[in-house]
C-alpha cells in the first residue's frame, strides 16, 4: 500500500518542572491517498497532540517531537526547513479545528481570511482571490455567499463558521485534511451536516482525511480505518468493520460498550472503571492494565508488542498473543 | 468605512472628548498655518521688554522685548511636532519589543523584559536630560531622547496583549495555513492588540509635550527654535513682576495636554467598549 502519510515511532513530550511528560509515545500509523482514517481516544489520550505534531504545530505550544519520522508523500516533515514546511501547511495539508469560533480571527471578515490563505499559497490577486473565495463558500454550502463574504465570524452560526474553516483548509485543494474534533463544538444536527460535507468534498477532491474524534458513531459513519489511542499509545488499529465487530483490545471493547452503538441499548449505562493514569506515574507495562479486568502478571512487565490478529488489524495486547 | 462610522458614533457619545478633539484640531491648525498668517519672527526684538498685553502686542512682550503671540504660535508647532513624533517613536519601539517578547516568550521574553525593566528603573526625565547632555540638543535629538525614555510602558502593554492572543486558536489556525511568525504577528495578532495601544500612545503625546517643556525650561532643547517650555523658562525670572509671561505658555501647555488626555479617554471608550463607563 502506498501511503500518503506515514508516521513511524512518533513520540511527543512536554518539558515540565517534574521532568518531561510523554504525551504521545511510539505512535506508528499510515493514511493512504483518498482514505479516511479516524483516531479515537478519550481526552488526554494524545490524539490531538499527535495531530498537531504532524505539521509541527506542537513546538510553539511548548512540545517537542523527541523521536520518530513523519513522511508525507515521501518527504520527512520533521527534517523540512521551515520555509518549505509552511508551503505544506495549508497547501498540500489542510487542517480544521474543534472550535470554529476561536479558530477564526474575530476582527476580519471571513472573505478576507479565506482570501489570505489563497494569496499566501497561490499568489492570486485580490480580485481573483475574492472570486475563488465566493466559489469556495458556495462549495461548502454557505447560502448567499455574496453577502456572507463581507461578514465577521460573530455574524455566523457555529455550523457556518465550521464551513468557513473547511473552505479555508480546502482553499488550495490539499491532498490530506487533518480534522481535529471538527464537530465536537457543534449541535448534533449540524454535526451530521458538517460530516456529510467533509465526506462529499473528500470524494470530490480525492483527498485523504485524518479524523481526530472521541465519538465512535462518527468513526463508524465516516472512516475506513481506525486507530485507537490510550494514554499516549496506540492500542489497536484496523479497518472500522474489523475493529468494531471483533475488537481485540479490552479498552476498545470497553469503549464500544460505552458508546452503545449496537442493539444492546437497553439497561444501565456502562463505564470503564478507573481513570487514565497520571502522566508522571505511567505504568511500566501496558498502560491500560490497572483498569483491565483481564490483566495478568506479565501485563505489568513491559510494553506489549503490536500483534497482528488479521490482515491490517493490529493490537497491542498480550491477550491476543495468548489466544494465537 | 463602516467600521470607522461605528467608531465615530461611539466616540461622539463622550462630549468632553468631542470638545477636546475640536480644541486640539484648532491648536493643530494654528500650529500649521499660524506662522504664515502671523509673520512676526518670535526671536526678533519688537518693542520694549516685559510689557503687559496691549493693543500692539496682544499677549505682551518677554524680557527681551520679543512678541509673545509669535512665540506661542511658533511654539505650538514645535511642541506638537515633538510630542507626536516622540510618541510615534516610543510606540514603534514598544510594539517591536513587546510583540517579540510576548510572541516568542521564554528566553527572548526574559531578555527583552529585563532590558525594559532597566529603562523603567531610571527616572525617565533624568535619563532624557542625560541623553540630551551627551548629544547636541536639536529637535531630532530631543524627539529621539523622549522616545527612548517613553517606550517601556508601551512594550509591557503590547507584550501582555500578545501573550493573551498567542494562545488563541486563530493563531494556531493561521500557522496551520502556512503563515510565518512575522505574518502572524503583524497581520493576525497586531490588529487585535492595537486598540489599547492606540489609547496609550495618544496619552504619550501629552507626556512627551510635558517632557519637552521641562527640557526646554531647563534650556536643554534646541536653541534655534522657540517652544512653550522655553518661554516659561524665560519668564521664570520675572514671575513676580510679570506673572502673565510664564502663565500664557503655561496655559497653552495645560490646555493642550488636557485635551489630549480627554481625547485619549474618548478613544478608550470607543475602542474598548467592554470597559463599562460608570
Amino acid at each position: 500500500m502506498n501511503a500518503l502519510l506515514r508516521v513511524e515511532g512518533l513520540s511527543v513530550q512536554f518539558p515540565t518542572d517534574r521532568g518531561p511528560v510523554r504525551a504521545v509515545e511510539d505512535l506508528s500509523f499510515s493514511v493512504a491517498a483518498g482514505e479516511t482514517v479516524a483516531m479515537v481516544g478519550e481526552s488526554g489520550s494524545g490524539k490531538s497532540t499527535a495531530a498537531l505534531a504532524l505539521l509541527r504545530l506542537i513546538e510553539p505550544a511548548g512540545g517537542q517531537v523527541s523521536a520518530g519520522r513523519i513522511l508525507f508523500d515521501g518527504i520527512d516533515l520533521l527534517a523540512l526547513p521551515s520555509r518549505q514546511l509552511r508551503r505544506v501547511r495549508g497547501g498540500r495539508v489542510g487542517m480544521i479545528f474543534q472550535d470554529p469560533m476561536m479558530a477564526l480571527n474575530p476582527i476580519f471578515t471571513i472573505g478576507w481570511q479565506i482570501s489570505e490563505a489563497l494569496r499566501e499559497h497561490l499568489g492570486l490577486s485580490r480580485r481573483a482571490a475574492r472570486d475563488r473565495t465566493l466559489e469556495l463558500l458556495q462549495r461548502v454550502g454557505i447560502p448567499a455567499p455574496g453577502e456572507r463574504i463581507d461578514q465577521y465570524p460573530h455574524n455566523l452560526s457555529g455550523g457556518m463558521r465550521q464551513r468557513v474553516m473547511i473552505a479555508m483548509a480546502l482553499a488550495c485543494r490539499p491532498s490530506l485534511l487533518i480534522a481535529d474534533e471538527p464537530t465536537t463544538a457543534l449541535d448534533v444536527t449540524v454535526q451530521a451536516q458538517v460530516l456529510a460535507l467533509i465526506n462529499t468534498l473528500k470524494d470530490e477532491f480525492g483527498m485523504a482525511v485524518l479524523l481526530i474524534t472521541h465519538d465512535l458513531g462518527v468513526v463508524w459513519e465516516t472512516a475506513q480505518r481506525v486507530v485507537v489511542m490510550y494514554a499516549g499509545r496506540k492500542v489497536e488499529e484496523g479497518s472500522v468493520a474489523d475493529v468494531f465487530e471483533r475488537p481485540e483490545h479490552p479498552y476498545t471493547r470497553g469503549l464500544l460498550k460505552t458508546a452503545r452503538l449496537s442493539e444492546d441499548r437497553a439497561g444501565p449505562l456502562v463505564e470503564i472503571p478507573g481513570t487514565v493514569p497520571n502522566a508522571f506515574e505511567m505504568p511500566r507495562g501496558c498502560r491500560f492494565a490497572p483498569r483491565c479486568a483481564q490483566a495478568f502478571a506479565r501485563c505489568a512487565d513491559g510494553v506489549p508488542p503490536d500483534i497482528k490478529v488479521a490482515a491490517g488489524h493490529d493490537v497491542a495486547c498480550l491477550l491476543a498473543e495468548r489466544a494465537s | 468605512m463602516k467600521g470607522f462610522l461605528h467608531f465615530w458614533r461611539r466616540f461622539r457619545r463622550n462630549r468632553a472628548a468631542l470638545v477636546a478633539l475640536f480644541v486640539l484640531l484648532a491648536i493643530t491648525l494654528i500650529a500649521i498655518v499660524g506662522p504664515y498668517v502671523y509673520t512676526v519672527d518670535p526671536f526678533e526684538m519688537m518693542g520694549r521688554a516685559s510689557t503687559p498685553p496691549s493693543k500692539r502686542f496682544w499677549l505682551g512682550t518677554d524680557v527681551s522685548g520679543r512678541d509673545m503671540l509669535a512665540g506661542l504660535i511658533h511654539g505650538a508647532r514645535v511642541s506638537l511636532l515633538i510630542g507626536i513624533a516622540a510618541s510615534l517613536c516610543a510606540t514603534l519601539v514598544g510594539l517591536i519589543v513587546g510583540a517579540t517578547a510576548g510572541y516568542y516568550g521564554r528566553a527572548v521574553d526574559n531578555i527583552l523584559m529585563r532590558c525594559t525593566d532597566f529603562f523603567l528603573t531610571i527616572p525617565s526625565f533624568v535619563l532624557a536630560v542625560v541623553l540630551i547632555a551627551i548629544f547636541r540638543p536639536s529637535v531630532t535629538n530631543v524627539t529621539i531622547a523622549i522616545g527612548i525614555v517613553s517606550w517601556p510602558p508601551v512594550a509591557r502593554l503590547v507584550r501582555a496583549e500578545f501573550i493573551a492572543q498567542r494562545e488563541r486558536e486563530y493563531v494556531l489556525a493561521a500557522r496551520a495555513l502556512g503563515m510565518s511568525d512575522i505574518e502572524i504577528m503583524i497581520r493576525q495578532i497586531l490588529p487585535n492588540a492595537l486598540p489599547p495601544v492606540i489609547v496609550v500612545s495618544s496619552l504619550l503625546v501629552a507626556t512627551a509635550i510635558l517632557t519637552e517643556s521641562g527640557l526646554s525650561f531647563l534650556g536643554l532643547s534646541d536653541p534655534n527654535v522657540i517652544s512653550w517650555g522655553y518661554m516659561i523658562g524665560v519668564g521664570r525670572t520675572v514671575l513676580r513682576l510679570a506673572w502673565w509671561m510664564p502663565a500664557i505658555p503655561g496655559i497653552a501647555i495645560l490646555v493642550t495636554v488636557l485635551c489630549i488626555n480627554l481625547v485619549g479617554e474618548g478613544l478608550n471608550d470607543a475602542l474598548n467598549p467592554r470597559v463599562q463607563r460608570r
